[in-house]
């Protein structure tokens, strides 16, 4: 089975500080995968390299079944290829209405005069709808987004995501600050999303992320310590070592 | 379309409705009709603030709505007022020329007519040679051309240069502060080709009208000031009420994720920057003509920070906030320092408003931003609560 | 230097010897034709002898014989000195200076000396006041010469150097001969020994004796002229445009002179016959080659003077030669005086730079101090205060009211500084509490609140000062320059503001590592969230922080009123300088600022140096570098790295 994203060799330093050390990683065209580690693990750094926030000192980073490299390409340009990003703190646009963040995420053309001449289509307004159903914010789809609720915010995120039609959706921390029902919520939208597309949920919470019952990556100092199931990886002794604090290493 | 964006967007209405009501009014009162309670001058005022009310509106899209506090826009406006300003002063001074020098014995040669038009225009800077920007003066069409271009390639090519290195925010405001800093510097030279310090002049004299009265000219340029805003409030208020306007008010409120959605958010601030500047430049155009004169002192930094204070009181992110603002700070402001104002005596010392106003402008200035962010605007606000 | 100059004034000196005693009458008697009735060949006779016999007593007799009161007695042919009063002349002996008698004009004859013989004698006074006892009239004597070089001025000045007791004087004799010499010494070796010996000396005067050695001027002819020192032979289009070529062919009346348009127009107005001229109708003459066509019909007539064609002028010009020469005939003298001028020259380019550079380096301390205030808030805060140049002009306006109360120029600039900061610092506090606080994490709002205090600031500046300049003056130790050489020089008051400058860097860097504060303040920078949790009172830190930032621009403004004037205006002067300062020079980062002044000091220099006329110009290119400049390096130049960087 070819690969969906094929991370390679990649190394990111910043200020001698080696946030990224040699990290290979690769994902399939259809999976749940959690990604786990420690803070300074190089999370969040990996998630900005693959979305062109960060450029690596070196490595390859493939995408799709072209074999394109994603280095040297823009953020709106990666989007465009079909890698959506939700950050850790939820980011909607909190003046608009949930229609219209929606609305703007979107896949339809993204070009500043192509978005100038956009004209509403029943079509268009049918995708929202459904996108709107699937994270459950039919009801509030005229409500300013700055209204919603932490969960709902989070929820409309990744609504947007949806919207966006990615085939690799990167979700940083989705469950932080939800109550228990919105997580289990938040779980079967993702491992829904998962049915279609590769998902990518970056998290701390243990709990979550045996709820999501995936395929799990530890990092570690910028590299990939151990892969495998949940049970798998943390009955690993490095992993419990790592986690635990290295006093007797 | 039309009848959705008109229902969408009820205030475009009473917008146009109320500037159609106010132009009818204005012309019948003036002294063309013979009536003339509104004095030319007075009519030349106000055809002045409803380019400015367009400047404005120009103003809050680019930073009321994409968050871009441009401190450029007022230089726009005077590359506007200096490209129409030219053909003018070109075309006039050609006519006083050719009419000179009928009465010789022989009749004139083009070089001999161009020469003569130097030494009139170009004299008060000891110089008699025509610059190479002047090469389209002679024609108004070109000159009109340069109107919509040159502010428009200058807003393409330092918009470019600026967002492609991601200069955003603050840093972004001081390098188009200096942008129009060194543009008016530019115009204070002698050499720069524009009459240095002197400006150009004489542009209420229209070339071809000289038999027009002034109270003409003046409602002409006032109905025309009326229609362009009016146009320029409709086109306005189409982009940024649509898609366009949601990922424009999304870059101002979080860059990074319309980029992360896939927008190239470069693409979205260049449009903004360079329509609006080129709506400057137009104002300008039809300013300047009622102005009678513009020099390099009216590109200066300070005059584009007004144009942001105005915007601030009027009320950033609405339309006729912005216009609301620059027409009342701006006749408020002529009122106040061409003596309109009473002066008021404390006994001990007697306030003169031509010395105090720019004291009460800039702490009045300080109070609505602390106070009142949405400024005159949010007045609406209230009032519109009121009633439901 | 001057050891050489001795050197080669004795190459030439043949100092006359003296010794001869004898009185002036018997020099009188012996020129008894001359001195009666002196013309400009024969006075020269006498005042040689007068000047050869070294006799005190001439310089009065030279006095009194240039305002014409010298007579001779018929009665025994003595001179005498003689004044009239009411009807009586008196005598006066000229060896003795005393009164011999009174005499009637029927017994005296007047020597009446003309104009060309009354300036040879008042050229011989010159020589004798070099030897004048007072220091001021050999002074005025030596000022006399500098004003007029003449050749004849060399040996009596160079006579005088040797028991000239005033040093400062000998020197300025010395070098005054040297320059004479080098243009008027009789032989080529003597010449050419005294143009070196000037090499080594940068002043004006000494580049203008040199630059009239080479004076040059322009000549043409078929060819070359034998035997004329050519200094360059031109090339028609690179060194003379062949326009001016012709013309000169045509000033040396060697070509026919061009017809110019306004020329062709009178001669057609002149010779209009009936609505016709030159065969065509008056009204088709609206362009130059109709006017041309019709001009040539004249001619062709021989009504005018014919049309010089373009192949005409490029003929003429071809057929000559266009070149240069010296006035100075001998070409090893023109060639030692290039040698030396280049050498100079070399000097002189090296001096500017080095005195642009103290220049640049003045520039940037004032950047420095008018932008690190604004650095710091904008670093430690974020927020960008536009009335940092009305705090600037507050402590400038601090010091001029100092003064109108403290008359000691020291000590009020003493007091002034801790009060301009004091009275700066309690604004900036005031204003940070009152306007800034409520509108953290709103920069562009907080742009525009303060550039409404900065309007209001200035107004009410207007409003005391009024709209006039006001004066700060220093105090008389900073008066003047530190002068290196004659290109070199920086006034003490740059030198002071660099001190300043200086001091403040130091301050500053001790306050932000070396304190409690500054530990704070650099927490609060880093990670405002942080520091709050560590129990750093971020409010406390910001409020001080702008306190301490405006206090530094009242300080800066105190320097900057010292050198130039105080108005209510001179902040937003600075304002746009000071902001491009802190971006170029990197956010958050003295030695950015530091960067950054020096970069934009040294830039606006150079660029002045490059288009020396147009300050306006060079202000204009400056930002238009700093624009580019932010394209490539958005971050400044020092620019934070990592994590902190991000946002």
């Amino acid at each position: 089975m070819s690969m969906l994203l094929e991370v390679s060799g990649v190394t990111v330093t910043f200020d001698g500080f080696r946030a990224i050390n040699n990290l290979s990683i690769n994902f399939a065209k259809t999976e749940l995968r959690a990604i786990i580690g420690p803070n300074g693990a190089g999370k969040t750094t990996f998630m900005d390299i693959v979305t062109g926030k960060t450029k690596p000192d070196e490595g390859r980073v493939i995408w799709g079944d072209k074999n394109i490299s994603l280095l040297g390409m823009s953020e709106s340009q990666i989007a465009r290829e079909g890698i959506g990003r939700k950050f850790q703190k939820p980011t909607v646009f909190e003046a608009q209405t949930v229609r219209q963040n929606l609305a703007m995420a979107l896949k339809t053309p993204r070009g500043p005069f192509a978005v100038l001449m956009h004209k509403k289509t029943k079509t268009n307004a049918e995708r929202i709808e459904a996108v709107a159903e699937q994270i459950g914010l039919t009801d509030s789809l005229t409500r300013v987004a700055g209204e919603l609720s932490h969960g709902q915010k989070q929820w409309l995120e990744i609504g947007m995501l949806l919207a966006q039609e990615p085939r690799l959706m990167l979700v940083d921390e989705p469950a932080a600050g939800m109550t228990p029902e919105e997580r289990e919520k938040t779980t079967d939208i993702l491992k829904e999303a998962a049915k279609t597309r590769a998902v990518v949920v970056v998290e701390h919470d243990m709990e979550f992320v045996r709820r999501l019952d995936c395929k799990v990556t530890v990092l570690h100092e910028g590299a990939v310590l151990a892969e495998g199931s949940l049970d798998h990886v943390t009955s690993n002794q490095t992993v419990i070592d790592v986690y635990l604090g290295r006093a007797h290493a | 379309m039309r009848k959705t964006f008109i229902s969408q967007n009820p205030s475009v209405l009473w917008f146009i409705l109320a500037l159609a009501i106010f132009t009818v009014v204005v012309t019948i009162l003036s002294e063309v009709t013979g009536i003339g309670l509104i004095s030319t001058s007075f009519v030349k005022t106000l055809g002045k603030t409803l380019c400015l009310c367009l400047v404005a509106i120009a103003m809050d899209v680019v930073w009321g709505y994409c968050g871009i506090l441009s401190l450029g826009h007022f230089a726009f406006f005077g590359i506007g007022g200096y490209a129409v300003g030219m053909w003018l002063m070109y075309a006039r001074t050609e006519g006083i020329v050719i009419e000179s020098l009928a009465g010789q014995p022989l009749p004139p040669t083009p070089q001999e007519i161009s020469d003569a038009i130097g030494n009139q225009i170009f004299g008060v800077v000891g110089s008699s040679e025509f610059p190479l920007i002047w090469g389209f003066a002679d024609s108004l069409f070109l000159q009109l051309l340069m109107v919509i271009l040159v502010p428009g390639l200058l807003a393409l090519v330092f918009g470019w240069l600026a967002f492609r290195s991601r200069v955003t925010g603050v840093y972004l405001s001081i390098l188009t502060q200096a942008m129009t800093l060194a543009l008016a510097l530019y115009l204070f030279q002698n050499d720069s080709g524009l009459r240095g310090n002197n400006g150009l002049s004489g542009l209420q004299n229209i070339p071809g009208y000289e038999d027009t009265s002034q109270a003409v000219i003046s409602i002409v340029f006032f109905i025309a000031s009326a229609i362009a805003l009016a146009a320029g409030y409709i086109f306005f208020a189409w982009i940024v009420s649509g898609k366009m306007g949601s990922v424009v008010k999304g870059i101002r409120d979080n860059e990074a994720r319309v980029r992360f959605l896939g927008y190239h958010v470069e693409s979205y601030k260049l449009f903004i920057f360079t329509t609006t500047a080129v709506v400057a430049g137009i104002a300008g155009a039809l300013y300047y003509p009622q102005a009678g004169i513009i020099n390099p002192g009216e590109i200066a930094p300070i005059a584009s920070i007004y144009l942001a204070v105005w915007v601030a009181i009027g009320g950033r992110g609405r339309l006729y906030g912005a216009a609301i603002g620059a027409a009342f700070v701006s006749l408020l402001s002529s009122w106040f320092t061409g003596g309109g104002a009473p002066n008021i005596n404390l006994g001990f010392y007697v306030i003169q408003w031509t010395d105090w106003w720019l004291v009460l402008l800039g702490f009045s200035f300080v109070a609505v931003t602390l106070f009142f962010p949405k400024g005159i605007g949010g007045l609406f606000d209230l009032l519109v609560r009121k009633q439901q | 230097m001057f050891r050489l100059l001795s050197l080669a004034l004795t190459l030439w000196l043949t100092i006359p010897a003296v010794a001869v005693a004898q009185s002036l009458q018997d020099i009188l008697q012996t020129h008894n034709e001359e001195v009666l009735n002196p013309g400009r060949q024969s006075v020269s006779v006498v005042l040689d002898d007068l000047i050869a016999s070294g006799l005190p007593q001439a310089l009065p007799f030279l006095e009194a014989w240039r305002d014409r009161e010298i007579v001779q007695r018929s009665t025994d042919g003595l001179f005498f000195r003689a004044a009239e009063a009411g009807g009586t002349i008196t005598l006066t002996d000229l060896d003795t200076a005393e009164v011999v008698g009174t005499s009637v004009s029927a017994e005296l004859t007047e020597s009446r000396p003309n104009g060309g013989v009354r300036r040879a004698i008042g050229d011989a006074l010159v020589q004798f006041q070099l030897s004048d006892p007072d220091i001021s009239r050999r002074q005025a004597a030596v000022d006399a010469i500098a004003r007029s070089m003449d050749a004849s001025q060399l040996a009596p000045l160079a006579a005088s150097i040797a028991a000239e007791p005033d040093p400062d004087l000998k020197e300025v004799k010395t070098r005054l001969a040297g320059m004479l010499g080098a243009l008027f010494a009789e032989t080529q070796e003597a010449r050419i020994a005294a143009i070196e010996a000037l090499s080594g000396d940068l002043s004006v005067d000494v580049r203008a004796v040199l630059n009239t050695i080479l004076a040059t001027s322009p000549g043409v002819a078929v060819s070359v002229p034998e035997g004329a020192n050519i200094a360059q032979v031109l090339v028609v289009g690179t060194d003379l445009s062949a326009t001016d070529a012709y013309t000169r062919l045509v000033a040396a009346e060697l070509a026919p002179a061009l017809i110019p348009n306004n020329a062709i127009r009178d001669a057609l107005v002149a010779n209009i016959d009936g609505g016709m001229v030159g065969g065509l109708p008056v009204a088709s003459l609206d362009t130059d080659a109709a006017r041309a066509t019709a001009y040539d019909t004249l001619a062709a007539a021989g009504t005018v003077a014919p049309r010089v064609t373009a192949e005409q002028q490029a003929e003429a010009v071809a057929a000559h030669t266009f070149y240069l020469q010296y006035a100075e005939p001998d070409p090893v003298i023109t060639d030692a005086a290039r040698f030396a001028l280049d050498a100079i020259e070399t000097k002189v380019a090296l001096s500017q730079t080095v005195d642009l550079g103290l220049d640049a380096l003045s520039l940037a301390s004032i950047y420095f101090l008018a932008a690190i205030g604004l650095a710091i808030t904008f670093g430690v805060m974020g927020v960008i205060n536009m009335a940092h140049g009305e705090f600037i002009m507050m402590g400038a306006y601090t010091g001029f009211v100092v003064q109108q109360f403290v008359p000691d120029y020291t000590l009020s600039i003493i007091i002034a500084l801790p009060l301009a900061f004091a009275i700066t610092f309690g604004a900036g506090v005031t204003m940070e509490r009152l306007v800034i606080r409520h509108l953290y994490h709103r920069p562009l709002e907080t742009l525009l609140a303060t550039f409404g205090i900065s309007i209001a600031l200035q107004q009410l500046a207007k409003n005391i000062f009024g709209t006039q300049a006001r004066p700060l003056t220093s105090p008389e130790w900073l008066d003047g320059a530190l002068v290196f050489n004659d290109v070199i020089a920086i006034s003490y008051i740059r030198i002071a503001i660099f001190v300043l400058a200086l001091l403040f860097l130091a301050l500053i860097l001790f306050v932000l590592k070396r304190t409690r504060l500054g530990l704070e303040v650099r927490a609060v920078t880093q990670n405002p969230g942080m520091a709050a949790s560590m129990g750093i009172n971020p409010d406390r830190i910001n409020m001080l922080t702008f306190g301490l930032g405006s206090g530094i621009a009242g300080i800066a403004g105190v320097a900057i009123g010292l050198y130039a004037k105080v108005t209510s205006e001179m902040g937003a002067d600075y304002i746009v300088q000071s902001f491009m300062t802190v971006v170029v020079g990197g956010v958050g980062n003295v030695w950015g600022t530091l960067a950054g002044a020096s970069l934009i000091g040294f830039l606006q220099k150079g660029i002045e140096w490059l288009n020396p006329s147009n300050t306006l110009a060079a202000q204009t290119y400056m930002i238009l570098f700093i624009i580019l400049f932010i394209q490539f390096r958005p971050k400044g130049i020092v620019a934070l790295k990592g994590r902190a960087a991000a946002d």
